[in-house]
């Protein structure tokens, strides 16, 4: 009994520390899809210009940024500062990883966006500048509701990628879900927290496809 | 006086001369249909007279407004935005493949414009929309979406859109082309009754009986030329041309 009881307490205290990684995990989460969902947006309007100088510098930063790993991006960033200006590096390890990948998924998400764009057939634009819509107007009352609908089912992929990438924030150190449950593993030499660990990255996963779901249902009510 | 005034219209696309020196004018409650052989020119020219392509040279005048004229150099000299917002108010296009708003029910695709690009009050602009969905016969199709009706509503939604605005001249391309065959009947009653109320229109069509019987006057374009004009009788049943002639023998024989 008294056994039973202690290793409850421990699974608790175990427990408590994981869903405390599991927090800095989904702050990481939120908080680039706050700054990476807007950001893809001139990415890929930037991607798609006319004009060769704005074209052809996006379409480098695109493929440098998805031509690399995220985790080389993640060390760049957080020592690029304290290697190009000597500036001293305390408590940059979280901005660095948000701003790491809020750019990365904003590349990401722009070919997504990019891919919608280019999907609306020409006579969308064409009748709406007839009816004498705004350019303004015609992206975000015409083009923009059509291309929220297209690109849900690779987004959602992407989102459900950016779940486990969280994991990657370990790198330079930050105490999310999965160095959490590693430094607990090689502590007690157990799989426990993995597995745990595991389990809360699964429930992100079935949150983040339920809302997708429920947006597909949403905007289902046209073909 | 004339709604539309076309004059020495010139248009290229690269090396491709589509449109040579063009010159035709629309009046008031006329109904003009456009014909001849695909790659003429046809939709390029009402392209142009509705700002979605530009001319190179030439004028283009909607009653009192100049949409485009030819500067001292000869290039063309278009107007700025807000008469081309103001000319744009005075036609309607009505498309080959209706380009419906998939997104907005049938209302909204009819109230979408008044409300947001003239400023139509959303009670004025749904009452509009409700008698011009009346008048073609989809009373009941309001809180449809486009995905919902068949081909001949959609187009049949489409002119209701295109009229929404009380245009001043209503262009068709081609507006029955991408129709199955029982559907055409519909939109072409849905037309003779425009003309009979004397909308002004110019009709891009391949229906030589509209031709024939709804339009007062016939035009026929050839490589970017416009070949022969006049009454539909005499240029569809004693065309002049030898260009005319053949096109409508090969229509015929379809
Ligand atoms: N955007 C464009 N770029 C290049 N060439 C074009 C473009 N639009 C049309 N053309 C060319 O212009 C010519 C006339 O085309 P247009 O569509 O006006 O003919 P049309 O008379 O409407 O033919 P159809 O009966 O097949 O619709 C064709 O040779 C076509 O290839
Ligand atoms: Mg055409």
């Amino acid at each position: 009994m008294d056994g039973f009881l202690a290793w409850l307490q421990d699974f608790g205290s175990l427990f408590g520390q994981l869903a405390e990684g599991f927090g800095t995990t989904v702050l990481i989460f939120l908080l680039t899809l706050v700054f990476a969902l807007p950001l893809g947006m001139p990415l890929a309007l930037g991607r798609m210009s006319k004009c060769v100088w704005i074209r052809k510098p996006v379409e480098i930063l695109l493929l440098i940024v998805r031509g690399t790993p995220l985790m080389l991006q993640i060390i760049f960033v957080y020592f690029g500062p304290y290697f190009l200006f000597g500036i001293p590096l305390s408590g940059y390890r979280f901005p660095a990883t948000i701003i790491a990948f809020s750019i990365n998924y904003a590349c990401y998400f722009a070919e997504i966006y990019r891919g919608g764009l280019e999907s609306i057939p020409v006579g969308q634009h064409e009748a709406a500048q007839v009816l004498g819509f705004s350019k303004k107007q015609t992206f975000f009352r015409i083009v923009l509701p059509q291309v929220c609908k297209r690109i849900l089912p690779p987004m959602s992929n992407e989102v459900i990628t950016l779940i486990k990438d969280t994991a990657l924030a370990q790198t330079v150190a930050v105490m999310e879900l999965f160095r959490v449950a590693n430094a607990a593993a090689n502590a007690r030499t157990s799989l426990m927290p993995i597995v745990l660990a595991g389990v809360f990255y699964l429930f992100g996963s079935f949150v983040i496809t339920r809302v997708f779901n429920f947006a597909e249902r949403k905007l289902g009510y046209y073909r | 006086m004339a709604v539309l005034e076309v004059l020495n219209a010139r248009k290229a696309f690269g090396e491709n001369e589509v449109l040579k020196d063009i010159s035709f004018s629309v009046d008031k409650g006329e109904v003009v249909a456009v014909i001849g052989p695909s790659g003429s020119g046809k939709s390029t020219l009402l392209r142009c007279c509705t700002i979605l392509e530009r001319l190179d040279a030439g004028c283009i005048r909607y009653s009192e407004d100049t949409l485009v004229e030819t500067s001292a150099d000869g290039s063309a000299l278009y107007a700025d935005k807000t008469t081309m917002k103001r000319i744009r108010r005075r036609f309607g296009l009505v498309f080959q493949s209706f380009n419906l708003f998939p997104h907005l029910s049938v209302m909204d695709n009819l109230t979408e414009a008044p409300i947001h690009v003239a400023g139509v009050d959303k009670e004025a602009a749904k009452k509009k929309a409700v008698e011009l969905l009346a008048k073609m016969g989809l009373s009941d199709k309001a809180n449809a979406y486009p995905f919902e009706l068949s081909g001949g509503q959609q187009q049949r939604v489409a002119i209701a859109r295109a009229m929404a605005l009380d245009p001043e001249i209503l262009f068709f391309d081609e507006p029955t082309s991408a129709l199955d065959p029982e559907l055409t009947g519909e939109i072409l009653k849905v037309m003779r009754e425009l003309a009979q109320e004397h909308m002004t229109m110019v009709v891009v069509t391949h229906e030589m009986s509209f031709a024939r019987n709804v339009a007062d006057r016939v035009i026929f374009m050839d490589k970017g030329v416009i070949v022969e004009q006049g009454d539909p009788r005499d240029v569809i049943d004693h065309p002049e041309n030898e260009r005319t002639k053949l096109f409508l023998q090969k229509i015929s024989e379809k």
